[in-house]
């Protein structure tokens, strides 16, 4: 995949375990943010890293945008939604500063 | 296809436009380009792709490393658009694509998406119930099939690349681009062979 690369290394490598920061943005405040809420505080594994883009969330308000590295991250199917079938999952794009190891 | 806009988001996209010349930030010039580059883009487009890529090893391996690049050699317009990136079924996980922050679409290679697309009743079911949404297109994935869901929630944009049905054999580019619908480019169809199940 051709996305840019700001020569930073990705800090997560595939497999790798991490857990989605529960964090609440919203509640202190305008903001813009990617990160969906039904993962947040969730353990997920790395699929891939998809390179560095500049951070969405100061772009949203014409700050300037460092890049960050965005990542696939594969949660599975339940107990994120018990609706759901075990065995199926959902993969999101995360940026870096919302992963923790787990 | 969406509803007419009305009188009153018609004014309010004339001042957003007008709002948005007055800072500099874009110009008529590129909004009538980027118009007319999605107007140009179909799902045709995306059918061909595929039907290259189950045909010809070279340009499959293009459309897994580069799907921009890969897409550009197909005829569509990507600059300036952003990354595609390329899901393939297998025998062991089938791909659905959604976005449940908002609507992000391959809109330079598929054109605009569809309403059900941007439906909330989509957007929300098809990540917490996948296989109940399927079925309702008619859709069946077996129960050792892994549904793996793909939110779209930043930079990439995504396509499936489906299986090639049994009963394709022989069948040129134009043949096979015949039967891979829209549909089947998000993940909610898969491609059929007339007359089979």
């Amino acid at each position: 995949m051709s996305a840019a690369h700001d020569g930073s290394a990705p800090r997560f490598a595939p497999g790798a375990q991490v857990r989605v920061k529960d964090d609440w943005p919203e509640t202190r405040g305008p903001c813009h943010i990617r990160t969906p809420y039904y993962v947040r505080g969730r353990l997920g594994q790395v699929v891939r890293p998809l390179g560095a883009f500049p951070n969405p969330e100061d772009l949203a308000f014409a700050r300037a945008a460092p890049r960050r590295q965005l990542y696939h991250v594969l949660f599975d199917q339940p107990p994120i939604w018990n609706d759901g079938k075990a065995g199926d999952t959902v993969m999101v794009e995360i940026f870096e500063h919302w992963l923790e190891e787990a | 296809m969406a509803a007419p806009p009305s009188g009153v988001n018609l004014a309010l996209l004339d001042k957003l436009v007008a709002a948005l010349s007055a800072k500099g930030l874009v110009t008529e010039a590129e909004i009538t380009e980027r118009q007319a580059i999605t107007d140009r883009a179909s799902p045709e487009i995306g059918a061909r792709m595929v039907a290259r890529a189950w045909t010809d090893p070279d340009y499959y391996a293009l459309l897994m490393r580069d799907g921009k690049a890969a897409a550009e050699a197909a005829g569509a317009s990507m600059a300036g658009a952003p990354e595609l990136g390329v899901l393939e079924n297998t025998p062991s996980q089938h791909h659905l694509v959604v976005c449940t922050l908002c609507s992000c679409y391959p809109r330079a290679l598929l054109g605009y998406p569809p309403g059900w697309y941007k439906s909330f009743a989509y957007r929300s079911r098809a990540v917490r119930e996948p296989r109940a949404v399927l079925a309702e297109w008619g859709t069946q994935i077996p129960d050792d099939m892994e549904i793996r869901v793909v939110d779209s929630t930043a930079d990439y944009r995504w396509m499936v690349l489906p299986m090639r049905p049994a009963g394709t054999e022989g069948w040129s580019v134009e043949k096979l681009a015949s039967i891979i619908t829209r549909d089947a480019l998000v993940g909610v169809a898969l491609p059929r062979v007339a007359g089979s199940d």
